[in-house]
């Protein structure tokens, strides 16, 4: 009795749960799951559970021609499809040892980069509705339309175009295509300045964003970021200008650079890079010529139409080309570019037959939800919501 | 552009010298190097340390079932500060396991997880050893060539016990796998002229 009474007991109050966010969650952007330790209102671990999405993608490219290839790599990051193909179209170039002619490389790069402000766009708006912002959301709807309009004119649709082919893009500009481009491209910069007006100095926003979800560069490294993730934290790192490949080396362009590494600077590297896309989109329409937009290699690419009324050997040539597809010598290559999240990369092994022995996606976001737990440790749970939105994920491309 | 190829040829070289490099060539222009298994962890401390290889962009696995040593694990590394990548291959048995690289690395987790999801290569020290990508309590590794496309399992809703059960999976239509290598282009021996060019002593 008397040990009982000297012993002083404390009572330790743990205030400790674990919430279950996703994976039908607006803020999720997809299927995330997401797991988090929360001590009180600050997460002190989050476990983010991926895959909800697997569609096996590598193991269905293993199955099939390296045209029939192409649309699914729409299907990864669907708010960038064409940076998507882009990647896999120069891996099997690289492997084919060919390479597309000029007026193909030029379409190539400016609807690359007419993608990535339809990536930014939907990446902007949609980080600020997460904070709480819906105008840019719905603005960015709108002129986000415009540039899918484009994309439609050209391949037929308005997401899943499957455009850039090996050797080439599918077909030429349409007629008037070029005009209404040059058009958008003088009066978009005016919308990037609304949207500016609305958030940059906006100081509910900037409460909510500004010195949250810091990394450092070096951590930054470490942990695989990569495009505007990466450039925020001060790496001027650009594989558009590192590594250039069409027709990048021949286009001005600045690489916007933040120094915090926060979701703030995050977002100020995409309104930059929007704004430098349209600089790059304007050049390309410059400096286009007429020509051919694919190699005119028909084992490779398929013949005319009009050809193929007139001569048995087209007629052959189209059929072989889809049924049979084209045989790529054996070889390996990991092929990056720049897409709009990051290091988007294809890593193609060949074994001479008609299908790819195996094509590994090196998806950007991958790396970035990773790094969630070290950005969202220590802070409040809606700050979690704004670093998911400050990365721009996308789960196609994640889960494969 | 001469004095960059000289660069780039010290580099290769650099790293052929490496003890447990087995081969080093440029591929396509690509720096390619094959690592012993045993070696592979010290070689990419050597990487990222002397050669400034910070990033891991990536990590993978091919399978080639006719080898002994069935698996390639495929690591791209990446400096930007040098602006050069370096892609390490290491050759894997099936039963064999992989010391891991999420030490040096953090990003190596879950390119390693997932390695270990699709084809079941084990990481010897890998925090995180849960499988990734499939579905909770999957059975198998789906990248396997052995794996067949259309996998084992299917689920549908079961009205009886109101909840989402896995059977068997049953195609409607039998699986259709075309074989398109032309007997003109895929064949150097047409049937019946074996005998024709071979040397004969």
């Amino acid at each position: 009795m008397s040990e009982l009474a000297t012993r002083t007991s404390t009572t330790v109050e743990i205030d400790n749960h674990t919430i279950n966010f996703g994976p039908q969650h607006p803020a999720a952007h997809g299927v995330l799951r997401l797991i988090l330790e929360m001590d009180g209102e600050v997460v002190e671990r989050a476990d983010p559970h991926i895959g909800l999405l697997h569609r096996g993608t590598e193991k269905l490219i293993e199955y099939k021609s390296y045209l029939q290839a192409v649309p699914y790599f729409d299907r990864l990051d669907y708010v960038s499809p064409m940076a998507c193909e882009y990647a896999f179209a120069l891996a099997t170039e690289k492997l084919l040892g060919i390479t597309a002619p000029d007026r193909a490389q030029w379409i190539r790069v400016m609807f690359a980069e007419i993608t990535r402000v339809l990536n930014h766009l939907l990446g902007v708006s949609s980080f600020a509705l997460d904070c709480g912002a819906l105008t840019p959301g719905l603005w960015g709807y709108v002129e986000r339309e415009k540039l899918l309009e484009f994309h439609e004119a050209v391949s037929g649709a308005r997401f899943h175009s499957n455009y850039f082919r090996p050797g080439g893009v599918a077909k030429d500009l349409p007629a008037g295509l070029a005009d209404d481009i040059a058009a958008w491209a003088e009066t978009f910069p005016k919308f990037i300045d609304d949207v500016e007006a609305l958030l940059t100095g906006n100081r509910i926003w900037k409460q909510r964003v500004v010195d949250i979800g810091v990394i450092s560069a070096e951590d930054a490294l470490g942990w695989g970021f990569s495009g505007p993730c990466l450039r925020a934290s001060g790496v001027a790192w650009d594989l558009r200008r590192a590594q250039p490949y069409d027709k990048y080396s021949e286009v001005e362009f600045d690489i916007p650079v933040g120094q915090h590494g926060d979701c703030y600077d995050r977002y100020l590297v995409r309104i930059a890079e929007m704004r430098e896309s349209v600089k790059i989109v304007k050049q390309c329409l410059q400096k286009m010529q007429p020509g051919p937009i694919k190699v005119q290699d028909h084992k490779i690419a398929p013949p005319t139409r009009a050809a193929m009324k007139q001569s048995m050997e087209a007629l052959i040539h189209h059929f072989k080309l889809y049924t049979e597809g084209y045989h790529v010598p054996a070889g390996a290559t990991y092929t990056v570019v720049e897409a709009p999240k990051g290091e988007f990369g294809v890593y193609l092994v060949a074994d001479g037959t008609n299908r790819p022995y195996r094509c590994k996606i090196r998806s950007t976001g991958f790396s970035h939800l990773q790094a969630l737990e070290t950005l969202a440790k220590g802070h409040m749970l809606a700050d979690t919501v704004a670093i998911i939105g400050s990365l721009d994920i996308v789960f196609g491309e994640i889960d494969r | 552009m001469a004095d960059e190829s000289i660069k780039v040829d010290a580099v290769l070289d650099a790293i052929a010298a490496l003890p447990g490099v087995t081969a080093a060539r440029r591929e396509l222009g690509e720096l390619v190097v094959e690592v012993a298994r045993s070696d592979a962890y010290a070689l990419f401390t050597r990487f990222r340390d002397e050669f400034a290889f910070a990033q891991v962009m990536d990590i993978c696995g091919v399978d080639f079932p006719e080898r002994a040593a069935r698996f390639d694990i495929v690591y791209n590394l990446l400096s930007v500060t040098r602006n050069e990548r370096i892609r390490v291959l290491v050759q894997v048995g099936d039963s064999d396991s992989l010391a891991t690289v999420s030490t040096l690395w953090p990003s190596a987790t879950w390119w390693e997880r997932e390695i270990w999801d699709l084809f079941g290569v084990p990481f010897d020290g890998l925090a995180d050893h849960r499988r990734i990508l499939t579905d909770y309590g999957f059975e198998g590794h789906p990248l396997r060539k052995d794996f067949p496309l259309t996998g084992y399992v299917e689920v549908h809703y079961d009205d009886e016990q109101k909840a989402v059960v896995y059977d068997k999976v049953r195609l409607t239509q039998e699986f259709r796998n075309f074989d398109f290598l032309s007997p003109w282009e895929g064949m150097t021996t047409l049937p019946g002229d074996e005998k024709a060019r071979g040397d004969r002593k």
